[in-house]
């Protein structure tokens, strides 16, 4: 804050900011301290601090057998996904940055094409073929369309990084004899670690909160990922919020922790995405 | 022909660089074969080829069982144009889209322009608005059922406080689709604060230091210098925005699953109420083919008119 930033606009900018801070903070905290209320009390004081801390609407929630069948199954498909859009984007980001060879931009341009369409146009289709494959109610029906649809974007980042990879380093390796391939283990990819954490983080974001596609692809609620199985969750317990809470507040505990951890690449890939490149 | 021509001048290592040449090519090529054979693969049998389909089984009436044969040419469409839920879906995607550009984005620009500065606890401020960007839609759409439940939830405990009757927000064929535009704007303001964030702190520190030397007042650099100079963050912004607007689904599903009575459908939750979940992949499709074309539409009209040069 400079000279030209009066105290007039010092006070606008502070009430600004605890507005919307009232209007974003709420909801989240009344879901927190919902948690620990039962019915009535969340009814009769929703705002305030529970009377007591009684942990048994979290025990209850914790103790259904269900509920880690969902997180369980939420993060193979998670980790699956990530693991695969990392191996396969490398691989083919890697290619477009490092190789030179007849219709590379064209093809480049063909994945890049993908950003650009909207999921739900593919479902019904999506679903027919999975169907056709054998696929629907399986982990691999999930993955597949998640890596797939996530491939432009993974691609787009991780070529422009590799890009800026200094190119005496390929120079230099071609005289000792290494190969494209060998060059792109031993050296891209250990030397890329920031944009593989970028890329796998949003990939992951992205696949633990895919709510469409499960929905469609999954029938057998052995296979559910959690936000099937809380939106079914919800169905069945209906109004007993102080319940629902709770599972909500199990879910956003793990994810508020994760974007402690993780905020760096978050804003990084959102800002290099789109700010920079 | 000049390796030719190099080693015919008979210098010692004539062979070699030939050879070497041959195999550093056949290894580009493979390589670049090995490589770009599984993204290639999976991109088109999981993008490409559905997005096609679609067209194709648009022109079909069709449940998904056997081949689609019941050729039905643009019937689809017709009917898709007649509903008037459709009608409703598409002016509620319309009003999510301006809502997000009227008050999600100068909401986002405003704090932002405030927090691309220093001051204590700024990291703080940023992260709390972020926040509600990173929790999953279903997530979000769960905590504000509770909020505006008039019988159970928060809504009821302040009319309560009032004295006032109890309000169904959620239940209003009016005021359902409000409800998400709000609950939209809770969740992705944060998304596009953190963009012009980046932007903003792009700005050399000079250009705005000498502004203030000059006397302009707070007001005077954000209109005159901050904003102008990261147009091409807010083009994207606004981007994005109409792409995910069009877009729209977990959410309206999670809180009224477009009711009361198709009151608040968008585009997507209008396909997957009446393709999906009525297997019917012809009319389904063809919704989805008008979302494609709407979205692919505006994206290359945009780009080509306003991020031209970027």
């Amino acid at each position: 804050m400079g000279i030209g930033s009066g105290r007039a606009h010092r006070l606008y900018h502070d009430l600004a900011l605890v507005a919307v801070g009232i209007f974003v903070a709420t909801p989240l905290l009344v879901t927190f301290l919902g948690g620990f209320k039962d019915q009535g009390e969340l009814r009769a004081n929703p705002f305030g601090l529970p009377s007591t801390l009684n942990l048994s609407n979290f025990a209850q929630i914790l103790s259904q057998p269900d509920i880690w069948v969902y997180v369980g199954n939420s993060l193979v498909v998670a980790g699956m996904t990530v693991a695969l859009t990392l191996i396969i984007g490398a691989m083919a980001a890697f290619a477009f940055a490092q190789i030179r060879f007849f219709g590379s931009r064209m093809l480049l341009n063909y994945v890049l094409l993908g950003m650009m369409f909207p999921f739900a146009t593919a479902i019904l289709p999506l679903f027919v073929r999975l169907r056709d494959f054998g696929l629907l109610n399986s982990y691999a029906g999930l993955v597949l369309p998640q890596v797939a649809f996530g491939l432009g974007f993974s691609i787009l980042l991780m070529r422009s990084f590799f890009k800026q990879l200094p190119s005496e380093l390929w120079e230099a390796a071609q005289i000792d004899g290494c190969s494209y391939a060998g060059f792109f283990w031993k050296v891209t990819l250990p030397l890329s670690t920031p944009i593989l954490a970028t890329v796998g983080v949003f990939v992951l974001v992205q696949s633990w909160n895919n709510f469409l596609l499960p929905l469609v692809v999954l029938n057998d609620e052995s296979l559910y990922t959690w936000p099937i199985g809380i939106m079914q969750f919800q169905g069945e317990y209906n109004t007993e919020w102080s319940l629902i809470l709770a599972f909500v507040t199990l879910t956003l505990i793990p994810a508020v922790i994760f974007f402690a951890f993780a905020q760096k690449y978050i804003v990084e890939g959102l800002t290099g995405g789109a700010v920079k490149g | 022909m000049t390796m030719l021509e190099a080693s015919r001048s008979g210098r010692a290592p004539t062979r070699r660089p030939g050879l070497r040449a041959r195999l550093m090519k056949s290894d580009r090529f493979v390589t670049a074969v090995v490589f770009l054979v599984p993204a290639l693969t999976l991109f088109t049998l999981f993008v490409m080829m559905p997005i096609g389909e679609a067209a194709w089984y648009s022109l079909f009436r069709w449940n998904g069982f056997g081949a689609p044969t019941n050729h039905v040419g643009l019937k689809n469409f017709q009917m898709l144009m007649q509903m008037d839920a459709f009608h409703t879906a598409l002016k509620n995607t319309g009003l999510i889209i301006f809502f997000s550009l009227i008050v999600q984005l100068p909401l986002g620009l405003y704090l932002a322009l405030i927090l691309s500065q220093k001051f204590r606890g700024v990291v703080l401020w940023r992260s709390l608005f972020f926040l509600p960007y990173i929790l999953a839609e279903v997530a979000t759409g769960l905590i504000w059922k509770f909020v505006y439940d008039g019988r159970h939830g928060l809504a009821a405990g302040i009319t309560d406080a009032l004295g006032v009757d109890p309000v169904y927000v959620l239940a209003d064929q009016e005021l359902a689709v409000y409800a998400v535009i709000v609950v939209l704007v809770w969740k992705f303001f944060g998304f596009h604060m953190m963009l012009y964030i980046a932007g903003l702190q792009n700005i050399p520190r000079d250009v705005v230091e000498s502004a203030q030397i000059d006397g302009a007042s707070w007001w005077q650099i954000a209109r005159r210098i901050k904003i102008p100079m990261i147009a091409p963050v807010i083009k994207l912004s606004v981007f994005f925005s109409i792409l995910g607007g069009l877009q729209v689904f977990d959410l309206v599903w999670s809180l009224t699953r477009g009711g009361p009575v198709n009151s608040s459908h968008t585009v997507v939750s209008f396909l997957y109420d009446f393709g999906i979940m009525r297997m019917r992949i012809g009319f389904g499709s063809a919704v989805g083919v008008v979302l494609f074309v709407v979205c692919v539409g505006f994206a290359f009209s945009y780009r080509r008119i306003f991020m031209k040069e970027d």
